[in-house]
């Protein structure tokens, strides 16, 4: 009998300091999702399947989404993101040859202003019937102005690689087969 | 004063509880990939299994022991145990976000570490006082961290080394462990008493 109170007001007691806690404690928001959010390229290219980018970060943040499907972010953004929550790399279906920019040739744009609407980072400048030009250090090469241009005179050219992009090539060794061994002769 | 250093290296190294007493194997396999998840359950972990062993005292020494409960201690414990890391987890999460989420993974996982059971039912064992109690805590999660850690290292070297296929993955990591717990048996002789 006596075991029955005790355990029960243990209980009882730990339950009340856990229900006060929780009110005394309590936290507005989700922290981990901002600095997630505050991690990506706040593009809203919406490439990771997400409307934009805080909902992928409170996704990664539920653990619900993988890390690697920023692609405008690239190996950096996944690798930054992989870091804060504590797990594995994976590998990013990145563009093979790096970074992408968008770059205008200017001599042929009509000044439509089709390409100012759709880049979700304000990267373009211009005015109607005025020829654009992309800001080179806003742009995250998430490709959306590439469609709308109606002269298709926008290019994503690759970026050269800067300190936080690089990546240390892989050996160009050729593969040594192993000599076969020689067949004895008894 | 000698006593309780004697606890310390004896709970460190003589009677690590990693690799001497086998406990907590799962957190010690399952976190040793990274050296710096490591770190964070290690952290984590001593902060919980010193104020758990000190709350679990408190409960054996002033609410089993009067009223002849002894038989309820796994119970109690484990009740104290989780009471204890979810609120550590509530405070952690207000006072230092950054802390949170260096340890956030980590924390709801230590419930389930046998270190912070086997040293809470030990302690009430072998009838160690509160001071006794929260350095035998202290030195085990020092021990299980001095463990972690350096078997994270070695995990990390072992990825670059040319494994043969049979032994890839978790059997070269415990074959590994078990090297290192014939390591640590060098350290019996340590103390004499």
């Amino acid at each position: 009998m006596t075991a029955v109170v005790i355990i029960t007001l243990l209980a009882l007691a730990f339950g009340l300091l856990l229900a006060w806690a929780a009110g005394r404690f309590r936290v507005e928001g989700n922290p981990v999702a901002e600095k997630l959010n505050q991690l990506l390229p706040q593009t809203q290219c919406g490439q990771c399947g997400y409307p934009g980018c805080a909902p992928y970060a409170e996704a990664l943040a539920r653990g619900e989404a993988p890390v690697n499907l920023c692609n405008p972010g690239g190996t950096a953004t996944m690798e930054a993101i992989a870091d804060l929550l504590g797990v594995p790399p994976l590998e990013v279906e990145e563009e093979p040859d790096g970074p992408l920019v968008a770059v205008i040739r200017e001599a042929e744009c009509i000044g439509c202003t089709k390409c100012i609407q759709a880049c979700p980072v304000d990267a373009i400048l211009g005015s109607a019937k005025h020829m654009h030009t992309v800001i080179e250090s806003e742009c995250t090469g998430c490709k959306l102005c590439v469609e709308p241009c109606p002269v298709d005179c926008i290019d994503m050219v690759e970026l050269p690689p800067t300190r936080a992009s690089w990546i240390w090539p892989k050996p160009a060794l050729p593969v040594e087969q192993p000599p076969e061994k020689e067949k004895r002769v008894a | 004063m000698s006593e309780f250093f004697l606890i310390l290296v004896s709970t460190v190294l003589v009677n690590n509880f990693v690799l001497v007493k086998f406990l907590g194997l799962c957190p010690f396999m399952g976190v040793s990939a990274k050296e710096e998840s490591a770190f964070g359950m290690v952290l984590a972990t001593s902060f919980v299994l010193t104020l758990s062993s000190v709350a679990s005292y408190l409960v054996w020494r002033w609410l089993l022991l009067p009223f002849g409960l002894e038989y309820l201690r796994t119970l109690s414990f484990i009740l104290v145990i989780a009471v204890v890391v979810q609120f550590t987890e509530m405070v952690m999460r207000k006072a230092s976000p950054l802390l949170y989420q260096t340890l956030g993974i980590f924390l709801p996982l230590i419930t389930t570490n046998c270190i912070v059971l086997g040293v809470a039912l030990l302690n009430s064992q072998q009838s160690h006082g509160l001071m006794e109690s929260a350095l035998y805590g202290f030195g085990a999660s020092l021990g299980f961290g001095l463990v972690l850690v350096l078997f994270a290292g070695i995990r990390a070297r072992l990825q670059a080394a040319d494994v043969p296929e049979t032994f890839q993955g978790a059997p070269i990591a415990l074959i590994t462990a078990g090297f290192m717990a014939l390591a640590f048996m060098g350290f019996t002789g340590l103390v004499r008493g």
